[in-house]
């Protein structure tokens, strides 16, 4: 990569699921704000993201986390370059209210737009706090709704050797938080009971899958974690959910550990990060950690905050789209499936 | 004093410049392609069309609902954007209000209708009044989500003669012919679906008498609750 004289910078938007986020990132990696506004407590009455009410608050709050990003890095749009924004993945109805803001800024500011894939925004959330790290490298996407294993070869190009067949990663945390009354986010109720309980204590299942071997699938997981509760139930024993939080975490982190591992192996990889909501998940970053030190890999995960869904991370992944030459017309839509590394 | 009108409360895509009593220009499209795809780019070929420098505009008005929820979002996160950007104030004209304008000057009792899904129309009634040689839009019935049988009910106690518009036609012109006892007719095609020039003009009212408002406080009327916030509540034994 050649250096630029010049500072990019990029206001970005992403609004993609619960949270509406805006962020000044300069030249990719310097994060001058970072705000999310997030909608957690309200999604919460309902037992997860309601994707109507996504909508309407993120219409409501968007311009005011705009001009908090704005202020917060002390500069207004005339200082910026490009505005970029997350089109896809995601709910289609909260994508297109970032979208429709960001082509609403950018042409009457007469800004370049950039439409950004909200995968490669959480990859490149581990470009901000690891200056030295550059592609190409493995890394493993887990959110809400995504599982990817992903070999990253240069900046925008991308190999997926693995992805999950049912159930992402997060899903799969949210359904068994709410099987056994943990309620909604079940990623960080699962975790939190979890410390209280032995992750030997029950055996669950680590699926093998019939596709690409870097494949996942959780749903047999999910199932079952309720099999054992309802055998329980008939047999008129309790079940401690702190043993099952604990067992059924441990499932997911193993079946994540060895594929990565695996791949590691198969790819002669030296640098590995992860990436995504599940990535703040510490159960998951010890085990990782742990991985990559037996096996003399270099480590990168974002900070929690950068692992949320952010749009300092989708500013990040923009810098290589802008310095690349990629622009998006006034006609840019919301791609609610869009494939990682799809156009 | 120059207006951008936006509408993309339904099916129409329509965005208009207006500059006091003139309309610079209006472009309509009734198309089965999305609005993201379709209403930003409408605006850049006005704007070229019209050599438009944006930051000559003194407002921008937009339709706020009720209409589709995604359609009102793009439209008026669009607006948002482009008010932000240029630091203008934005007129939120409720979508009915804005399609009865289009029959401004009517005697009738002006009757928009737009299909809201579940056995209902969102609806309004106006009428036209003639004070000092102007017409001013009179609102009979603010604009609302009730059912069909409801309106024509209300239509027929009134009695006059009423005019219908809107994309709630079609869907229950047969049941308006079979009851409603007030004579009635529907308007023609250039003039029965959301118009921007309508919005921009309407806009152009209210921005004299002073009701514009920031960018970033302009918000939707849905006239309806989520899906989810509505089982909630009845869940919850609340209206």
């Amino acid at each position: 990569m050649t250096s630029t004289d010049k500072e990019i910078k990029i206001l970005a938007i992403e609004t993609s699921c619960d949270e509406t986020s805006a962020a000044v990132v300069v030249n990719g990696r310097d994060v001058r704000s970072n705000i999310i506004s997030t909608q957690i407590p309200l999604h919460t009455l309902y037992g997860g993201v309601v994707p109507e009410i996504a909508s309407r608050k993120h219409t409501e709050r968007i311009n005011q986390v705009i001009r908090q990003a704005l202020d917060e890095a002390k500069m207004t749009l005339s200082d910026m370059d490009a505005i970029a924004v997350t089109y896809g993945p995601g709910l289609v109805g909260a994508l297109l209210v970032g979208v429709s803001e960001a082509k609403g800024i950018a042409y009457a500011a007469n800004l370049p737009l950039i439409g950004v894939h909200h995968i490669e925004g959480h990859i490149s959330a581990n470009y901000i706090e690891n200056k030295d790290l550059e592609p190409p490298f493995l890394c493993l996407v887990v959110s809400g709704g995504h599982t990817h294993l992903v070999r990253v070869l240069d900046y925008g190009k991308y190999e997926i050797l693995g992805r999950t067949v049912d159930d992402a990663a997060g899903e799969a945390f949210d359904k068994v938080a709410r099987t056994i009354g943990l309620g909604y986010p079940g990623g960080p109720k699962i975790e939190k009971k979890a410390t209280l309980g032995n992750p030997d204590a029950i055996d669950l299942p680590r699926a093998k899958v019939g596709g690409s071997e870097y494949d996942f699938s959780f749903s047999g997981l999910k199932s079952a974690v309720l099999n054992y509760i309802n055998k329980a139930g008939m047999k008129g024993e309790t079940v401690d959910p702190a043993d099952l939080a604990a067992s059924f975490q441990k499932a997911v982190v193993d079946v994540l550990t060895d594929h990565a591992e695996h791949a590691i192996d198969s790819f002669g990889v030296s640098e590995f990060a992860i990436a995504g909501g599940v990535a703040s998940n510490g159960a998951l970053r010890a085990s990782m950690e742990e991985m990559c030190d037996r096996k003399g890999v270099k480590f990168y995960r974002p900070s929690p905050i950068l692992c949320t869904d952010n749009a300092a991370m989708i500013g990040a992944a923009a810098y290589y789209e802008y310095i690349a030459g990629r622009r998006d017309g006034w006609d840019l839509n919301a791609v609610p499936a869009l494939a990682l590394g799809e156009r | 004093m120059k207006i951008l009108g936006i509408d993309s409360s339904g099916l129409v895509a329509s965005v208009a410049v207006t500059e006091d009593d003139n309309l610079l220009g209006e472009y309509t499209v009734n198309y089965e392609k999305t609005h993201s795809e379709t209403l930003l780019p409408m605006v850049d070929d006005l704007a070229k069309r019209l050599s438009l420098d944006l930051n000559t505009l003194d407002a921008i008005a937009v339709s706020k609902g009720p209409g589709s929820f995604t359609g009102l979002r793009i439209g008026c996160a669009t607006v948002k954007g482009m008010g932000l950007a240029l630091n203008k104030p934005v007129i939120g004209v409720p979508t009915l209000d804005a399609l009865a304008y289009n029959l401004w000057g009517m005697t009738n009792l002006v009757c928009p209708i737009m299909d809201a899904r579940r056995d209902q129309v969102y609806t309004g009634l106006y009428r036209f009044v003639k004070l000092k040689d102007e017409f001013h839009m009179e609102t009979v019935l603010m604009q609302c989500a009730i059912g069909i049988d409801e309106l024509v009910e209300k239509i027929n106690r009134f009695g006059s003669d009423v005019t219908f518009l809107g994309d709630g036609v079609p869907v229950y012109e047969d049941y308006i012919r079979k009851n409603s006892r007030a004579p009635f007719s529907f308007a023609p095609a250039n003039l029965n679906k959301q118009r921007a020039s309508s919005v921009a003009a309407l806009g152009g009212v209210y921005f004299k008498e002073g009701k514009t408002e920031s960018a970033d406080s302009l918000k939707i009327d849905y006239l309806r609750l989520s899906q989810a916030e509505r089982e909630r509540n009845e869940r919850e034994g609340k209206e």
